[in-house]
This record gives C-alpha cells, structure tokens and sequence, in this order.
C-alpha cells in the first residue's frame, strides 16, 4: 500500500463528511456523525504522512484530535438535547425560528 | 531508552497559568456556594482576569519560546493578550446584571467565559498548528456553550446548535488544511515551514495552496468572514446578549492574531497566493456588511452585519502584504472592540428598561435617555467611519496601507462601501432623534454597564482626536513582521 492509497480513503471520507452535511435534510444526529467522520479521515491523513515520512509528530496531533473531538461530541449532544426540549423535533428543517 | 525532556519554561505561561487556576476554583467555589456565592465569583473572574493582564504586562514580550517552539512570548503576542483580557473583561463587567435578571448566574458562565479566555490565548501565543487547534477548539467550544446558555429559550438553543454544526464543519476544514500542511512540509511549527519555504529547492504545489486555502477558510468561519458568515446574524440574534457582546469581539482578537502568525511568520512568501484570496474575501464581506445590513428590523442582527463588514475592511489591511497594512488592521481592531463593546453595552442597558430588540424601539430615545442616545449615536457614527471619531482613524490607515500597496482599487471599493454602511448606521440616530417614542422607559441603569459605555465612548472620541498614543503602541506590536 502506498502514501496515495490513504490519501485517497481519506479525501473520500472527507467528501462523504461534507455532503453529509450539506445533503443531509433529516436528521442533526447525521451531521454530527458526519463531522466525526470528517475529524476521522483527517487523522488517518496525519497517521499515513507520519508513517511515511519517518517523523512522530503527525501521531501526536492523532491523539489531540480524538480527545477534541470526544468533548466536541458532548457539548454539541448537551446543546442538541436542550434544543429537542425546547422544539421536540431534531428535523434539521425545523432549526428555522431564526430567520431575518 | 531514555526520554529526553524538553526544555520547559513555565515562566512565559504565567498569565495562562493564572486564569486557569482561577477558572478551576471559581467552578469549586460556585459548586460549594450555590446561590449565594453568585455576585462574587462574576467579580473574582473580572478581577482574576485583570490579574492576568498584570502578568502579561510585567513579564510578556520577551521573544522566548517554550513547549518546543509550539508557545510563543513575543511582543506581538503581548498586546494581542491585553487586547484579549479588555475583550473578555469589558462584556463581562456590563453583563453581570443582565446575567443575573436572566438568571443565568449558576457561576458556569463566568467559569466558561474564562475557558474561552484561555483558549484565545494559546491561540495568541501559537507557534505552530498543534497548540493553535487546540486553543481554537478551546475558545470555540466554551462559545458553543455560551450561545446556548439560555437553556429554556429556543432562539438560545437554536443559535447554540447552528454555532456548533457550522463551527464544527470549520475546524473539519481546517484540521483538513493542516494535515495536508504537515504532509508537504513535515513539521507543524509557523517557523519551520517558513524554514522549509526558504530553500530554493523546494517546489510549491498545489497541495500546499490547497492546504493553505483550507486554513484560511477554517479562520474565516471563525471570524464571519463572508463567504462564510452565515452564521452570524442567527447566532448574535438567538444568543443571549451579554454573549453577543462577548463574541462579537473576543474570538475575532483571537482569530486575527492567528491569522498574522500563520500568514506572516509561516507563509510570507507565498503571499501572491493568499493575498487575492484575502482580497476576494474582504470584497464580499464588506458588500454583505453594507447590502444585507440595510433590510435589518433587529439590532443585534444589523450589528452582525455590520461585524461582517468590519471584518471586510481589516482584511483589506491583511491582504496588503506591507507593515503599513498589518499595523493599520491592529489600530481598526483595537478600535473596533471598543466601538462595539459600547453598542453593545447600550443595548443591554435599554434591555434592562424594557427597550426590544426591534430597531423601531428605538424610537424618540433622545427625549427619554439623552446622553444614552448621544452615546449610541457616537458609536454609530464611528462605526460609520465619520470623523472625528476612532472609527475614522482606522479606516483612514487601511486604506492608506492599501493605496501605498498599490491597490487602489479595492481602497475605492472600500471606500464606497464605507459610505454605503453609513446609511443604515445614520438610519438608528435617525429613529433616536427624529420619531416620536412608542413606549414608556422606567427602570433604573446599572452603575457597572454605565461605566463600561462611557469609557468605550470617551476612548473612541479621545482616540479620534488624538490617535498618537494608539499608533505607537500597536506599530510596537507589528514590528517583528517586518
């Protein structure tokens, strides 16, 4: 397997993360899925380029990235739950009261 | 095998070390007091907080890194933390009757709003991509919180999750941008890409443009940059204004000085790439500042608007590439806090007499409150860009770097654009002081809220007057750009 071979896993995941976001018009739940998936191809991007290129620091950043991305997976469920209290929907159409 | 440690000077991180410390036992201090202990820990941060600019003061600048080049202690570093703490602690100090009538004074808020603190000022202090993630993953997190702080109110909750969703995809984008610059470079460290970009060997491809354009983007969010500030006139309408205020001006010191790190110290040379983008952008923002603003009915809406535009005209200075330009946009941004953190404080003090969001409350407030309308009025007139006024002077030294960087026409277009703004500013002094009022106003002003307007308004006339002693100290701060 070479360097291209990642790159590329993680350009489509990275792709899927992004459309997930933009196409998705049902649920807050599968954006927040997607972006985990776009914090997650950007670590296998880090993990390959630090393997091939012999330095560490990539695989350090890997594991900053993680724990980011467990507290960003908290706070946005605590927001998303004291939102559903208030609306009693998570359609993403219905985020709408905000408007001008 | 033996680890080797890394030289460690905790020294340089006093500040950061302080607001910490101060956060974590403000969050045991409100658990152990409940109620009662309300007032006091909103004080003890404001006070914590001017400890830590004492710190900044006294030791900052010294131009020494620690943590392996990642924390940076410059001069640069040092105004941009001052600048921080007077972003944090002027919102705060308006804010705490208002968070007190909305009962939201459970100790979390001023504990999150020193998370935030700290964060921006890991950001301030980056000296590469791992501590700058970090501290914005930080600050943008605590902010997250804060825009949702009102629980029981949708509007809160609402602007807390398209903050989140929006802000969430940013640091996807960024993180994205900084992992293909960590594969054409190697390193993660501003000075030792600068280092990698010097040898005439090393050939710039498109992954480097991709991965550049990606963290200037990710930035960009952050600071409602048009194209990307959706965002921002449903968050800074749904959140609660004290946090408004707040983030109006904190994360956009921050995000600046992230900006200036990344761009001047990592890729100066690659300036005939990221120049025209940072031009693109500041077009669009200003546009969208002055057309979208114009329709507004809500004045926290119209003063995100305006935020976008001001954000255009500091990009123009940016995007220059000269120290005229960078010096300029530290003077608009110094400026710029505390125009806004005074538009924003009135806006809290006439919530608390009963005054709407709604433009059209503003009505006939001249006759009510005159010196309040005199004040408002000043700030928007600034905010105009009308002299004599502060607002005036950093236009003025934008546009001048602009012209002397041979742009001339983006400083026309800038300048027309100013004018076009001034319409909907002059359109509330209108209201103030042409209508007749609708309503009754009764209740009694907060001592601490005054305070903080009139400074905000007695530096933004003292500073359009006499604006010899801002330039020195923010021309101190660029220096090392050169």
């Amino acid at each position: 397997m070479s360097l291209s071979h990642y790159l590329v896993l993680s350009a489509l995941l990275f792709t899927i993360g992004i459309f997930g976001i933009f196409l998705n018009r049902r649920n807050v739940i599968i954006i927040m899925m997607s972006i985990e998936l776009i914090l997650l191809s950007v670590n296998i991007n880090f993990v390959a380029f630090s393997r091939f290129m012999g330095n560490i620091d990539g695989q350090i950043i890997t594991f900053f990235v993680l724990t980011v991305a467990a507290a960003e997976a908290a706070i946005g469920l605590a927001i998303l739950v004291s939102f559903f209290r208030n609306r009693a929907t998570i359609d993403v159409e219905k985020i709408d009261t905000l408007k001008g | 095998m033996p680890v080797q440690m890394p030289d460690i000077n905790l020294g340089l991180m006093l500040p950061e070390i302080l607001v910490t410390l101060l956060a974590m036992a403000l969050l045991l201090m409100s658990a152990w007091y409940g109620k009662e202990g309300r007032g006091t820990i909103g004080w003890m941060s404001i006070f914590g907080i001017g400890l830590a600019a004492l710190a900044v003061l006294s030791g900052g600048g010294s131009g020494e890194t620690t943590f392996g080049g990642q924390f940076l202690d410059d001069g640069f570093s040092r105004y941009m933390k001052l600048l921080l703490c007077i972003a944090t602690a002027l919102p705060l100090i308006m804010s705490l009757n208002y968070v007190r009538d909305q009962r939201m004074d459970g100790g979390e808020y001023y504990v999150i709003t020193l998370f935030s603190l700290l964060g921006g000022m890991f950001m301030i202090s980056s000296g590469g991509f791992v501590m700058l993630y970090l501290g914005l993953e930080l600050m943008s997190l605590s902010i997250y919180i804060l825009a949702a702080f009102r629980r029981q109110d949708l509007h809160s909750s609402e602007a807390g999750l398209k903050y989140f969703i929006l802000g969430s995809l940013a640091s996807g984008i960024l993180l994205y941008g900084i992992s293909l610059i960590y594969g054409s470079f190697g390193t993660l460290s501003y000075a030792g890409i600068a280092q990698v970009l010097a040898d005439p060997h090393f050939h710039v491809g498109p992954v480097v443009g991709l991965g550049m354009v990606m963290v200037i983007v990710g930035i960009s969010f952050k600071i409602a940059a048009a194209p990307f500030h959706m965002w921002a006139p449903d968050v800074y309408e749904g959140a609660p204004t004290s946090v408004t205020a707040f983030m109006a001006v904190m994360p956009k010191v921050a995000a600046f000085a992230v900006l200036y790190r990344i761009l001047l110290v990592a890729f100066p040379s690659l300036h005939d790439q990221w120049g025209p983008v940072l031009q693109f952008m500041a077009v669009l923002s200003m546009a969208v500042g002055s057309f979208a603003a114009i329709a507004q009915t809500n004045i926290k809406r119209m003063l995100a608007y305006s935020s976008i535009g001001h954000v255009g005209f500091l990009l123009i200075g940016l995007s220059t590439g000269t120290i005229e330009g960078y010096h300029g946009v530290l003077i608009y941004l110094t400026i710029y806090i505390f125009m806004s953190v005074g538009a924003f404080g009135l806006i809290l003090i006439l919530n608390r007499e009963g005054v709407g969001d709604n433009i059209e409350d503003y009505k006939g407030l001249s006759r009510k409150r005159p010196y309040l309308a005199l004040l408002m009025s000043a700030f928007m007139f600034s905010m105009a860009g009308i002299p004599p006024l502060a607002g005036f002077i950093g236009k003025l030294y934008v546009f001048m770097a602009a012209i002397k960087a041979g742009m001339i026409g983006l400083a026309i277009v800038g300048v027309l654009f100013s004018a076009l703004g001034a319409f909907y500013y002059l359109r509330l002094v209108k209201f103030m002081y042409f209508d007749e009022a609708e309503s009754e106003f009764s209740m009694p002003i907060s001592v601490s809220s005054q305070a903080v307007v009139v400074l905000s308004g007695v530096i933004v006339l003292v500073w359009g007057v006499f604006p010899g002693s801002i330039l020195g100290v923010t021309e101190a701060a660029v220096r090392m750009f050169q």
